[in-house]
């Protein structure tokens, strides 16, 4: 290798052809030992805009949206008024997935809310566990997003834009921060319960390339698709296999200077370190029994309810959570933990009750435990979804028994945690009933540009052309909202 | 079309911004005077106007600095319609009459006399001589100049030794102008496999290899090159860049992403296009507006499919127009990117920042494809169905005329018999006449039913039920008949008060189902010896939609008579012997009636009639029965008489087999091999008028002004076929301007994708932008060369990637030479080919064919090659299956792959393919571990190592050397060097001793493809060596 290397390094190294493929190597090489670590790897930690807060993201989708108004906004004026008509001017230009509005009426909230920790947070009876992390949490309560169907605005909070073909959060973190791990991939997807609306393109790079995009870490069978040798291959073969593929490709680059074959040699090794890293990783053996037991990663299926999924989502969601702080701990940028689904249009108290029961307990577990090995500080936890749901009941098909509610745009609620974001406080408002905001509005666009603010990229500068336009994060929109920021 | 733009939108400027004749009277009235633009006019606008509504910016998307962007108008409209001063935008803006507008906004207003000026101007019909812009001459961004074709340079006697046609001449001409050499020609090993590669998509046989290498004939590359554009695997290869550029896809997309089983037929329309070569301009039109072509045939509407790879939106709750008008934005992007190079999108919202298209630009184009519908059109499964159903028609044609020859043969000889038939027939029915059907007295009638059902006997024999009401029951009635002779039994059921809604029936809506009815006669009381006298034939007054009265005597138990909706009504149904009975003495009758259907469908109120006498009918059809009349009346009715020999040789024993044979074959005619297939068709009933949508909402349409379609302005405009002012330019007119010759955008950027898939790299480094922002292309006057040769050689396709192969340049090897390396090291010179990863569905194709695995069936249903399951539940509430297919589609080519928006399969999405949600015109090529894994573990990967093993096993091989230089060129085409065999020979060294040791491991490596006569162990080596092999980056790469 170090013939090849003092053979071919000028070459790729040199020229300004190198591009990303040469840069793959000199870093893989220099982790390695075998060269010095001077060029650039798009995947190695990059400069920021200015000094960061954030490390890292664990970003919690609740796809499907919950409901903000039974969990985190309690509306006394909407429960008085439950029953009632909304004004019809009101509701003149307003469209809905599936209310009818001729026959709609507000309904209130059967949930119990109470202050929590020392800023007094109210929060649901169905988050006790997240409600006791009050004085770590930033709850938002005046989002509004642009779209009100699934997919559409489950890509907006993803990607910043209701379309196709854009990249994600994840991607964007990592295409401007790089990585700082190299055993795993710098963006991970642990998803739990059912099949989400957005399905894979909610972890996808866009036109970014796929070296940004989230790599699905599986929970059961391989943890990453194909990482297993085949049956019957051990790894002293694997290893010996490499090594003669090494030696051919790296006569190949000597004899044809592509670095991009320097940049295949980096990936078959990285490949296969996570051969090892990713078993690794996903053996919670070594979690004392306390962790285990904080997290509720052998917790039995308690609740019956969730729709459509798939296995003990009180098992998966726990573990996923658990998972989601070791990646973070061994340095992956950004996790994306999909829990699917949320779209109560009926029997709401009850699907909620066991939703909230699954996510309740390991989510508290995650911040508190991030909180004690000290890396809250520098890892952002966000809690959200695409929309939040009506102050109004869905009457369906002019459904008399109204026991959902349908999706709603205009005001939702999220909360943060960590990543050099304030804590212990409540960040706007809506109305009186919910249906609006009332007090600083934060579009999600502004939650993007606020969450790069925090990772030390200025949301307008983080920018990729393509087709000639300069893509970013955030759209054509966005505002950092400074009172986040501790 | 100037004319049909002013006539159509002066209409909604008078509706919507006129100007009331108070504030018209305001206005100085028009100079009186003949305008001279460049002395009265020119300077004013240059003066107040351009600066803010020119070339370098476009407030409100309006330039006032030439005559077509002045007529154009801007984002609020048109500027004024000629002849129309007063009511026109401008002269209220400028002339003070608007409370929120007045222009120019800053600085002193215009005087009056100068809007006089302006308002003669117009109202004298705006006159501007051609070619002037106010400003000067803009310059004009390169890809919207007009192409004219460069004469390539001349060159030195040394370098035109090295140049094989014109594209060479430019080439050699910018690297000797840079000091700078060609690369040399690379080896016949690559070249083959390149060309093949390149052309087809597969790599190409040893021995095909072998045979290249061999010839040495001079035109042994050009024959090679026009034998691969001949195969049909070409349609595949560049069918599948255009399917990229299509945004083609199996399923609709979006969270319910539901499957489009039927998508694939359009892909087929496109690989059979190419393999055709149709032409690019004819390629194009038929897939903008096939459907409007005169006498448009079935396969140019298929071709509209391209507009229907669109997402659709089947979510619950979504808003069915906000869909609608999504897809016609990707319909008019789609169009922007692949046939002019440039992101229109931008002007969905606002008018372009760089690229001079305006947002009233945008939706002009948008008008184009506001009135193309989604809707279906039945197409021929394929052309090879269509043979088949074409030679099986013909010969059912044949056969059905053959029965017919004989049947018209055989009735000749029907008379006599005939004659015969007839008399009998007569005498039979004179005889009915004589005994008709008539009621016979039932008397000592007893009913009892089962389940403690209560059956009362009422005046007239009326029966009625009563008491429990099980779900099913059965009634036998007993009573005394005395007739000569019984024919058969009426059931007539009646309407009573105390049956659930008036009867007659037993069930809640007053209904029954009489499923079974038994009628036996008996000497005597005991009915010890009763014989049944079966019914076999039923009539009824009415009955329910698949409750005949027929289904009472079938058998069958859950089958019946019922009269729905017709409850609450009296009815009958009469029942019929085969033939009327004698009766030897009275006689005693018992009538069992069973209701076996459930959900108390039973008779609630009912009477049974024995019948006597004889149908007059004699089984025959009505109409026979009125002939028959006809000629009681009129015994030489030659009408009747032909009816009734119609009925005899029906039932005549030489022409009734005939007949019904004929009617059998014609059952059988062969069906024409059809699907139906999504297409977009022109709107003809109420046709959409296109708004401008405020910052792309669709929900806020400009109304005052509608957009008519249109062109971009920075191009030629477009020119409606259609002489009548009043008919709109249309998609046939937008698909035709497209490729039309003074368009110079189309020809520039199909031949940049043309040249990209054959180099990795465009002339134009940005292939998806043209625009403003755009890279310039590295060799202009050769893009312009080859794209009116593209024209020459009449959009021929094959025609075009032919003259670029057989090129000196695209001969280069791709290997970078230490000047090359630092002299030009992106290779914009073209001193060398590039190197490039291939496409992902190639990668899986290149490991089955050096397995052997390979399908090579083109075309047809996609298929669904493996997957994990837990890959297709990613998809919406794990909606969707993945059902691996089986046999020989495990093994077609990736581009048959059954793509899944929502769930693509990772094989595919791992090596960079499209997500096919919106149009893609340049693959990426990445390097992740992910694709590490797939090609080294991936079940098909590693299967293709077993089965190539297996293969370079079975074969006769002198040592393993020979077996290792041979599983090698199956791999690259060419040799090992001393090196590589070493290396190899290593690892199957390493692998052999592990699997000497390791039995168990060696089976499971092995898998299913053990190979006869060689040991287990022996094939896990190969396996194991095999695999690496298949993972060399070479093997991933054209060279």
């Amino acid at each position: 290798m170090h013939a090849l290397l003092s053979q071919t390094r000028r070459n790729f190294l040199t020229s300004s052809a190198c591009g990303l493929g040469a840069a793959g190597l000199a870093s893989l090489l220099s982790d390695d030992g075998l060269l010095a670590a001077d060029a650039e790897n798009p995947l190695a930690p990059k400069s920021t805009h200015f000094e960061p807060r954030a490390k890292s993201c664990i970003f919690i989708f609740m796809a499907g949206a919950p409901s903000h108004l039974d969990l985190f906004d309690p509306k006394p004026r909407l429960n008085q008024l439950h029953g009632q008509p909304m004004p019809d001017e009101q509701l003149k230009d307003v469209r809905f997935a599936f209310i009818k509005k001729d026959s709609v009426r507000l309904m209130g909230s059967k949930r119990k809310f109470r202050p929590f920790g020392e800023c007094g947070t109210e929060f649901s009876d169905y988050l006790p566990h997240i409600g006791s992390c009050a004085d770590d949490l930033l709850l938002v309560r005046s989002l509004h997003s642009d779209q009100f169907n699934h997919h559409p605005g489950q890509l907006l909070m993803q990607c910043g834009r209701g379309t196709f073909g854009l990249p994600t959060m994840g991607s964007w973190i990592n295409y401007g921060l790089g990585s700082e791990t190299r055993d795993l991939p710098g963006y991970v997807v642990l998803t739990s319960g059912r099949g989400s609306s957005g399905g894979a393109t909610l972890w996808q790079s866009g036109f970014l390339p796929s070296l940004y995009a989230g790599v699905r870490f599986r929970t059961s069978g391989e943890p990453v698709l194909n990482l297993s040798n085949p049956s019957g291959l051990p790894p002293q073969l694997q290893r010996k296999g490499l090594d003669v593929l090494r030696q051919i490709n790296g006569d190949r680059l000597a004899e044809q200077r592509d670095p991009e074959i320097a940049s295949r040699i980096a990936s078959y090794e990285l490949a296969y370190r996570m051969q090892t890293a990713a078993p690794e990783l996903i053996d919670l053996s070594s979690e004392t029994k306390a962790t285990h037991e904080m997290y509720g990663v052998d917790r039995k299926e308690i609740r019956k309810g969730g729709r459509g999924k798939a296995g003990n989502t009180y098992q998966s969601f726990a573990r996923n959570c658990l998972l989601a702080r070791r990646l973070v701990e061994r340095g992956v940028r950004f996790v994306n933990l999909v829990y699917a689904s949320w779209d109560h249009h009926s029997n709401l108290d009850n699907e909620l009750a066991y939703n909230t029961h699954v996510v309740d307990q390991p989510i508290a577990a995650l911040i508190n435990d991030l909180k004690q090995r000290g890396l809250l500080d520098q890892t952002m936890v966000v809690w959200g979804a695409e929309f939040g749901r009506t102050p109004l009941g869905e009457n369906r098909g002019g459904r008399p028994n109204v026991t959902g509610r349908d999706h709603h745009p205009f005001s939702f609620s999220m909360f943060l945690a960590g990543g050099g974001l304030k804590g212990g406080m409540v960040h706007g408002a809506s109305d009186d009933i919910g249906w609006g905001v009332a007090e600083k509005p934060v579009h999600v666009n502004d939650l993007h540009a606020t969450m790069l603010h925090s990772f030390g990229l200025d949301h307008l500068k983080l920018t990729h052309r393509f087709q000639g336009r300069d893509f970013r994060l955030t759209d054509v929109g966005g505002h950092v909202v400074k009172d986040w920021l501790a | 079309m100037r004319r049909v733009r002013l006539s159509a939108l002066s209409l909604f400027v008078l509706l919507g911004t006129a100007l009331t004749s108070a504030a018209e009277d305001q206005l100085p009235p028009p100079a009186k005077k003949t305008v001279d633009f460049s002395k009265d006019i020119k300077p004013l606008l240059a003066k107040h106007c351009v600066a803010c509504h020119g070339a370098k910016k476009q407030e409100s998307g309006l330039r006032l600095d030439t005559r077509n962007h002045t007529l154009a108008g801007g984002d609020r409209g048109v500027a004024f319609s000629i002849g129309e001063s007063a009511k026109s935008l401008m002269i209220r803006y400028v002339g003070g009459l608007d409370p929120d507008i007045t222009m120019p906004p800053e600085g002193d207003l215009l005087s009056k006399p100068q809007v006089a000026l302006l308002r003669a101007w117009i109202d004298q019909g705006a006159k501007w001589p051609k070619g002037i812009r106010i400003g000067g001459p803009a310059k004009t961004h390169w890809a919207y100049k007009p192409l004219a074709r460069p004469t390539p340079p001349k060159l030195p006697p040394a370098l035109a030794a090295k140049s094989h046609n014109p594209i060479d001449a430019f080439v050699l001409a910018r690297l000797a102008a840079n000091g700078l050499a060609p690369s040399p020609e690379a080896g016949r090993h690559t070249l083959v496999r390149r060309l093949s590669l390149d052309l087809l998509g597969l790599p190409p046989s040893p021995d095909e290899v072998d045979r290249f290498v061999a010839d040495k004939t001079p035109d042994a590359y050009q024959r090679l090159v026009d034998k691969l554009l001949k195969s049909r695997h070409f349609g595949e290869r560049w069918g599948r860049h255009w399917l990229d550029k299509a945004r083609y896809a199996d399923s609709d997309g979006y969270e319910k992403d539901r499957p489009r089983p039927n998508a694939w037929r359009w892909r087929d329309w496109v690989i059979d296009a190419v393999n055709q070569d149709m032409p690019f301009d004819q390629f194009t039109v038929e897939q903008i507006a096939g459907d409007l072509l005169p006498g448009a045939n079935e396969n140019q509407v298929l071709a509209t499919a391209f507009h229907r790879q669109t997402l659709t939106n089947t979510e619950g709750g979504t808003d069915k127009e906000q869909w609608r008008v999504e897809a016609v934005f990707d319909r008019v992007e789609t169009t922007g990117a692949v046939w002019l190079g440039l992101t229109v999108g931008c002007a969905r919202c606002h008018s372009h920042k760089y690229d001079q298209i305006s947002q009233r630009e945008y939706y002009q184009f948008f008008a184009f494809y506001n009135n193309g519908d989604e809707m279906n059109s039945d197409v021929v499964t394929s052309a090879d169905a269509l043979k088949t159903f074409t030679r099986e028609s013909a010969a059912h044609r044949k056969q059905l005329a053959k029965l017919e020859t004989d049947l018209a043969t055989a009735r000749t000889k029907l008379q006599p018999a005939f004659e015969v038939w007839l008399a009998k027939q007569h005498q039979a029915l004179d005889a009915a006449g004589k005994d008709p059907i008539r009621d016979l007295p039932l008397t000592g009638l007893a009913a009892t039913g089962s389940g403690g059902i209560k059956l009362a006997v009422q005046k007239d024999n009326v029966v009625l039920a009563s008491g429990p009401n099980p779900v099913t029951a059965v009634y036998t009635l007993v009573g005394r008949v005395e007739a000569s002779s019984l024919s058969g039994l009426r059931l007539e059921v009646h309407p009573d008060k105390s049956l659930p809604k008036n009867g007659p029936g037993r069930a809640s809506n007053g209904n029954f189902v009489v499923t079974g009815l038994k009628m036996e006669l008996s000497d005597n009381e005991s009915f010890a010896k009763a014989t049944e006298a079966k019914l076999v034939q039923a009539r009824s007054t009415f009955a329910q939609d698949k409750f005949p009265a027929t289904n009472a005597i079938d058998g069958k138990p859950k089958t019946g008579w019922a009269i729905s909706p017709q409850m609450g009504k009296p009815h009958n149904a009469t029942f019929f012997l085969a033939k009327p009975i004698s009766l030897k003495g009275p006689q005693h009758l018992r009538v069992t009636i069973t209701q076996s259907y459930g959900g108390t469908h039973t008779l609630g109120r009912f009477r049974l009639v024995p019948l006597t006498g004889r149908q007059k009918h004699l089984g025959l059809p009505q109409p026979v029965l009125a002939a028959f009349e006809a000629r009681n009346k009129k015994a030489n009715d030659k009408k009747a008489t032909a009816v009734l020999l119609d009925h005899f040789a029906t039932v005549d024993k030489t022409t009734g087999p005939l007949i019904k044979q004929l009617a059998e074959t014609r059952k059988k005619s062969p069906k024409r091999p059809q699907m139906s297939v999504r297409v977009i068709r022109q709107r003809t009933k109420s046709p959409r008028t296109t708004f401008l949508f405020q910052r792309g909402d669709f929900l806020r349409p400009q109304k005052t002004t509608p957009a008519i379609p249109a062109g971009l302005g920075v191009l030629p405009p477009v020119r409606p076929r259609h002489k009548d002012p009043k008919r709109l330019a249309d998609r046939l007119d937008l698909a035709r301007w497209l490729i039309s010759d003074d368009n110079p955008l189309p020809p520039r950027v199909a031949v940049n994708h043309t040249w990209s898939h054959l180099f990795g790299k465009g002339l134009v480094r940005t292939i998806n932008d043209f625009g403003i922002r755009g890279d310039k292309p590295t060799h202009p006057a050769l893009l312009d060369w080859l794209a009116t040769e593209y024209r020459r050689l009449k959009w021929s396709r094959k025609a075009l990637i032919r003259i670029i192969v057989l090129s000196a340049t695209y001969r280069q090897t791709s290997t970078t030479s230490e000047a090359l390396a630092t002299a030009d090291p992106q290779n914009t010179l073209l001193g060398r080919q590039n190197r490039v990863r291939l496409q992902a569905e190639i990668i899986r194709d290149n490991s089955l064919t050096a397995a052997g695995l390979i399908s090579r069936k083109i075309g047809g249903p996609s298929v669904f090659p493996p997957m994990p399951a837990d890959v297709a539940a990613l998809s919406y509430a794990n909606n969707f299956k993945w059902i691996a297919s089986k046999g020989a589609d495990r093994f077609r080519r990736g581009m048959y792959t059954f793509f899944k928006r929502t769930a693509p399969h990772p094989n595919l999405t791992t090596f960079d393919c499209p997500d096919s949600n919106t149009t893609c015109v340049e693959r990426r090529a990445s390097n992740t571990p992910l694709q590490a894994l797939t090609t080294l573990n991936n079940e098909v990967y590693v299967e293709a190592s077993q089965a190539m093993a297996r293969r370079v096993l079975g074969e006769k091989h002198v040592d393993d050397r020979g077996r290792l230089t041979r599983a090698f060129r199956l791999c690259v085409s060419r040799p090992p060097n001393s090196e590589e065999l070493k290396g190899f020979a290593g690892l199957l060294e390493a692998s052999r001793e592990w699997y000497t040791e390791h039995a168990d491991n060696a089976k499971s490596l092995v898998g299913n493809y053990n190979t006869k006569g060689t040991a287990t162990d022996e094939s896990a080596a190969w396996v194991a060596t095999c695999r690496i092999m298949l993972n060399m980056d070479e093997f991933i790469t054209r060279e």
